[in-house]
């Protein structure tokens, strides 16, 4: 019986630690990536920053080396730090720096999303959730209707041949051009807030869908469908038994890019609006006023939104085909 | 009342119709290195109750045939008829079953889902359903594999699932493509023994493709041989052979002589070449 119960509580060990080395081992390369970013984006801040540094210093009468016959101005960057390592740490600690060190865009997400309440103007968990709000709404009719093109392109012969290209087409006019055309004239028509940007939203997000689903649609193999034929299935069965449940695979990887390319719409459909809130909003107004920490902090707010929305389809994903049988 | 032990019993449905009936059928694909002559001017009777074999080289015709008689192949010349009627009209009706040289089983289905899909678009009720599959599971020796995905079984017993889910239908005609050509010896002796056992029950005509001469003539009551460029058919061989069969009938001198027979067809159709 003891013999027993070690066993068990060794094989129970043996499987938790392999879990664990599995994670690490994926970790790893995560993290040594991070930390390569991280140290390269360390080492371009003083270059980057050195030149206000240097006549903010000179104006306080502190002693600025530049190279012979140059000015502060016309000096090269790198000339500057390595000449006033002393000035290094100013750098980093600068209010509107041309380029923020991580910690500083760290220390401005914390303060603005774990600080102000989340109503508040002043709330990036205020920003995001309007951003998001169009994005999802988008990401909706986009995905819809991407889905019912594809159905109309694989059983339509007119529509096969009609609808790729101009969905192609659609997919190459420059977004930024096209959005504040879009916003414009829907404003005028009276339509104004979420839905202009939930337009802009679907009009990205619908592309990835139709070229999955078209390819997944027609992903049975000729014994799967002359199956059904010798079982005389109808149209509907055919779709609803074969090539949809076929296309299920296809579907996520396009719901990922699709939800992904959803909320850059919707961000660039924020710059032209002069909106009020959203991260578009935040990135707009920070160049503004030259609130370049606040740049970088909406970007990162909006990477991890990104990195959020694409994991719940990516676990929606591995939930559902775990359920329909798909194996391995 | 004929013996089970006469040889080849002449039973009234033989002198009727015959269930599948092929006319000069011939079949050219057009591809593009010119056509492929996949057949050319077969004609073939086959009787009700019937199990005719078709052996041959590969890409002699074979599957094409058997596509032809499902309705999924149109013929380019010569006339074919399954049931008395167009084969378009038989598959319509769902006078017969299919067997692929592939599995072709649904990923995403269990097995006992995968064989409930032709009875789901029948439209034929749940609880029938669960008896059938249960039922034909057990003819090929899979049951407790109901929940059991694709994935999760050998290429074999895959094989064995798609004749479950072409018996379960209970179509009285079988066309079966190499169903047993993925199977070790020991368990298509087995499957030989129950497909006779089944035949001998339902009375189903059933063609059958194999590439195996032991098999062809085990299971036979006609045995056609085919030979490539263009398909055609070379020789029919009449099975005297009796239609009740213990395995070792393949030790009788009237099995071997048989057996020999189909070899110097399948020769003699190397030759031509
Ligand atoms: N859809 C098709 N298009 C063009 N040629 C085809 C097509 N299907 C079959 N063929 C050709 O027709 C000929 C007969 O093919 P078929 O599949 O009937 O052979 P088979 O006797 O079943 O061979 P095997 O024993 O290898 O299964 C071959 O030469 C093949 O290349
Ligand atoms: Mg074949």
């Amino acid at each position: 019986m003891s013999d027993v119960t070690a066993a068990g509580a060794g094989v129970g060990r043996s499987a938790a630690t392999g879990w664990i080395g599995r994670r690490v081992v994926a970790l790893g390369p995560v993290l040594a990536v991070v930390a390569g970013i991280l140290a390269i984006w360390y080492a371009a801040v003083p270059p980057m920053n050195i030149h206000w540094a240097a006549s903010r210093a000179a104006r306080a009468d502190v002693a600025v080396s530049v190279p012979e016959g140059q000015s502060i101005r016309s000096a090269g960057a790198w000339a500057l730090v390595l000449r006033n390592p002393g000035l290094i740490p100013a750098t980093y600690t600068q209010d509107k720096p041309r380029l923020p060190a991580p910690h500083q865009v760290a220390a401005e997400l914390w303060s603005t999303t774990a600080g102000p309440p989340v109503t508040s103007n002043k709330s990036l968990i205020h920003h995001a959730s309007i951003t998001l709000g169009a994005t999802l709404l988008g990401f909706v009719f986009g995905a819809l209707g991407g889905l019912l093109l594809a159905v109309g392109i694989v059983y339509n012969r007119v529509m096969d041949a009609s609808v790729m290209p101009w969905a192609i087409a659609s997919q190459t006019i420059p977004i930024l051009a096209l959005a504040p055309m879009i916003v414009v004239v829907l404003n005028s028509i009276g339509v104004t807030g979420l839905v202009p940007k939930a337009v802009i939203a679907a009009y990205l997000s619908f592309f990835p869908v139709v070229v999955g689903m078209v390819k997944g649609l027609r992903s049975p193999s000729a014994i799967q469908s002359d199956l059904l034929h010798t079982y005389n299935a109808n149209g509907w069965q055919g779709f609803w038994k074969l090539r949809l449940p076929a296309a299920m695979p296809f579907l996520f990887p396009s719901l990922k890019v699709g939800i992904a390319a959803s909320l850059v719409g919707a961000i660039i459909a924020e710059l032209p609006t002069g909106a009020q809130g959203g991260l578009g909003a935040r990135l707009l107004s920070g160049s503004y006023y030259g609130q370049t920490i606040q740049i970088w902090s909406a970007l990162f707010a909006a990477a991890i939104l990104a990195a959020v929305l694409v994991g719940i389809v990516g676990a929606i994903q591995t939930a559902t085909l775990k359920r329909m049988g798909f194996g391995r | 009342m004929t013996p089970e032990t006469a040889p080849r019993p002449e039973t009234p449905a033989e002198t009727a119709a015959p269930v599948i009936r092929a006319r000069d059928l011939s079949l050219t694909f057009q591809t593009g290195d010119g056509p492929v002559h996949a057949l050319k001017d077969v004609t073939l009777d086959i009787a009700k109750g019937d199990f005719v074999s078709f052996i041959g080289p590969s890409g002699c015709g074979k599957t094409t045939f058997l596509r032809v008689l499902a309705d999924l192949e149109q013929p380019t010349a010569g006339s074919v008829t399954v049931n008395g009627v167009t084969p378009e009209q038989a598959r319509r009706a769902r006078a017969y079953g299919y067997v692929f040289q592939a599995a072709g089983l649904y990923p995403w289905r269990t097995i006992g889902g995968n064989i409930r899909l032709p009875l789901e678009i029948m439209g034929i009720s749940r609880a029938e359903q669960a008896s059938r599959v249960a039922r034909v599971l057990e003819m090929v020796e899979l049951d407790g594999f109901e929940r059991k995905y694709p994935w999760q079984l050998s290429g074999g017993m895959q094989q064995r699932a798609s004749i479950a889910r072409a018996l379960a239908f209970d179509a009285d005609i079988l066309l079966m493509d190499e169903p047993f050509g993925a199977l070790d010896e020991i368990v298509r002796d087995h499957l030989n023994e129950q497909l006779l056992a089944l035949w001998a029950r339902t009375g189903k005509t059933i063609a059958f493709v194999t590439h195996s001469i032991p098999e062809a003539v085990y299971l036979s009551t006609r045995i056609v041989v085919m030979s490539p460029r263009p398909g055609r058919i070379s020789d029919v061989i009449e099975s005297p052979l009796p239609r009740e069969r213990p395995l070792d009938i393949r030790d009788t001198p009237e099995f071997i002589e048989i057996a020999h027979r189909v070899r110097e067809g399948l020769r003699a159709g190397h030759e031509d070449v």
